[in-house]
């Protein structure tokens, strides 16, 4: 397929299916918030007000303001830049270390197969969440091994696939070809079957963003990882959990459901991009 | 078949070793001394010391792993600090709430998921279908935590037909006597039914809650299970045979469509073990999951050991489970043995 039919396919895709292009919208204005975030909040986001304390949304603070005084709004768009990228971190962690590793597996077979399977299986008997809050504990407290841990139990995802998408290849007509031109064994794995496992983890990680996002928020939510004041949208639905109750709902409320937007979206983006991947559905 | 279960528990061995010696490290690779942590900040050189040598922790890694695991079989998982509690019993004693509140979970979840699963697969592209790829796609979507508080805030402060999100009972009650630990079974079994409504009304919310996350993967493997069914060979047979409706639906193509339900159903408890923990703390539920937060927060890191472990073997367990319920509904599965 040319370049320009594969853009007319992501038009035709994008056509036919408004919610997938809403989809890809609504993560541009994430993508613009997470890059941008700091120099278009109205408010400094650490900035306290003891004569402000738990306002109502009002014209000047949009989302009100939380048991400080701080607009919630500034608080809000800040924290995107924070939770996006600990999620993009840890993903693409998984995703580099993952697809190595189950590449490697797929194609060479052997112990290393039996090894990185062993592994893959043992992350997978733990329940993940529980996991990911057992390697915060054991190695600290702080925003990079949150990323560390969400990485880790991302991991088996991507082996797996990567580890059967070269496994059914690794002797396929290309592959001989390519072995027969004099190719070493890595090159033919980096250069020719890794781009074929490709269009399937590219699903793989866009919907394990939303869920990445979910996991770092919380553990933030139970108090890990991230420290207040900092802005983050867990410890900000956390903060406001007892106000909750109260009546002074905005505090959770407008992270809670930025935080559920996010993942939202991912998790529509991901679906689009299977539509547009899956070749079933190409025409 | 019970060569097959022999199998199975078999099968699960590697994974008890993987988790023990993943939890071991886990132990090892903790910030800081723990003698120095036991022996408190006014100890002596010479005092941290004997507490090293007394807590093992002067042998060599492979001694340490081989005493870890001694106290494993002995069921010691060491001492809580911030309580002074044997970490085990303070599980044990908890462990009925966290269960009360997963299994009603799940069984709210199936009553809502299977149904729905199934209306939208017979009915595609009806309301039905729509609404279940709604609820399917936005209920994994909501983090858990947010939904329990919106819960909350709508049942109890707007409508105020909730009970206060706080504990397993209104402290007006006294919990009924101990024999499940489950206060549902328990109040029912002490013949109260006035304690069995107050113990359920403060399960609605949290149970609430559990369900909308888990209901999504399971409405929709429903859906999709049922799709490829019903286009099947044998459905089409059965239905020019002139088999009525109801039986081709229930008996032919539910049957078969519950195989991959059944497979999903590990990685379901998988979120739900994962996120009764959240949901223990939206709810200040007295559970096992509320026990290693708080233990976490005050940096006492046995009880989190001890709960990632107790979790872990729960899973590992779960699992066995549905892999014998697997071959249960699935003939084929103990033939081809």
């Amino acid at each position: 397929m040319t370049e320009h039919a594969g853009l007319r396919h992501v038009r035709y895709v994008l056509s036919d299916n408004p919610v997938t292009a809403g989809s890809f919208a609504l993560f541009g204005l994430f993508l613009v918030l997470a890059l941008v975030g700091p120099w278009i909040a109205p408010f400094d986001p650490l900035e306290t007000d003891p004569s402000k304390v738990l306002q109502p949304p009002s014209a000047q603070h949009w989302f009100g303001t939380d048991q400080l005084g701080r607009d919630i709004l500034s608080r809000v768009i800040v924290a995107t830049g924070l939770d996006f990228g600990m999620a993009l971190a840890a993903v693409l962690l998984s995703f580099g270390i993952g697809c190595a590793l189950g590449a490697c597996a797929g194609y060479y077979g052997g112990w290393i197969d039996r090894v990185v399977s062993r592994l893959a299986d043992t992350i997978m008997a733990f329940p993940l969440f529980v996991l990911a809050m057992a390697i915060v504990a054991a190695l600290g407290n702080t925003v990079e091994n949150i990323i560390y841990a969400t990485a880790i139990i991302n991991l088996p995802f991507y082996i797996r696939v990567a580890r059967s998408e070269v496994n059914v290849r690794r002797n396929a007509g290309f592959v001989e070809a390519a072995r027969l031109a004099g190719n070493t064994e890595a090159r033919i794995l980096a250069f020719h079957l890794f781009p074929n496992i490709l269009p399937p983890v590219m699903v793989q990680i866009s919907l394990n963003m939303g869920w990445a996002i979910l996991n770092a928020a919380g553990l933030s939510f139970i108090g890990l990882g991230v420290r207040p004041p900092q802005p983050e949208w867990g410890i900000m639905v956390a903060e406001g959990a007892s106000y909750m109750i109260s009546g002074e709902w905005w505090v959770s409320f407008f992270p809670g459901v930025v935080l559920m937007l996010a993942v939202f979206c991912f998790n529509l983006l991901g679906d689009g991009l299977r539509d547009m991947i899956d070749p079933r559905r190409r025409t | 078949m019970l060569r097959l279960i022999g199998k199975r528990l078999l099968a699960a061995i590697p994974n008890v070793i993987g988790i023990v010696i993943v939890t071991f490290v886990l132990t090892r690779a903790l910030p800081g001394d723990p003698a120095a942590f036991y022996a408190g900040p006014a100890a002596t050189q010479e005092a941290v010391e004997q507490i090293r040598a007394s807590l093992g922790l002067d042998q060599p890694l492979w001694g340490q792993f081989i005493d870890y695991v001694g106290d494993l079989a002995r069921g010691d998982l060491g001492l809580s600090v911030s309580t002074g509690q044997q970490v085990l019993d303070e599980i044990l004693r908890r462990l009925p709430a966290s269960l009360e509140l997963t299994l009603l979970g799940l069984l709210v979840a199936c009553a809502i998921a299977l149904p729905l699963g199934i209306l939208a697969a017979t009915r595609p592209g009806s309301w039905v279908d729509h609404a279940c790829r709604l609820v399917t796609t936005l209920g994994v979507s909501l983090p858990i935590f947010f939904t329990g508080l919106l819960l909350a805030y709508v049942f109890y402060y707007l409508l105020g037909i909730a009970p206060p999100p706080v504990g397993r009972l209104d402290s007006m009650y006294s919990p009924p006597a101990h024999v499940t630990g489950f206060y549902l079974v328990d109040s029912l079994l002490a013949g109260d039914p006035e304690l069995f409504f107050a113990a359920g009304k403060q399960m609605v919310l949290p149970v609430l809650t559990l369900a909308i996350f888990v209901l999504a993967p399971l409405a929709r493997m429903t859906r999709a299970a049922m799709l490829g069914v019903l286009s099947s060979d044998f459905v089409r047979t059965a239905r020019a045979s002139g088999l009525s409706a109801a039986t081709v639906l229930y008996r032919y193509a539910f049957r078969n469509a519950m195989l991959p339900v059944v497979t999903t159903l590990g990685m379901v408890f998988s979120f739900m073990l994962g996120s009764s923990v959240v949901i223990e703390k939206v709810f200040a539920w007295p559970g096992i999951g509320s026990f290693a937060v708080d233990a976490l927060v005050q940096s006492d890191y046995a009880p989190v050991q001890g709960f990632v472990l107790v979790m872990a073997l729960l899973f590992v367990t779960l699992n066995l489970m549905i892999d014998l319920l697997y071959t249960l509904i699935d003939p084929r599965v103990s033939i081809d043995d």
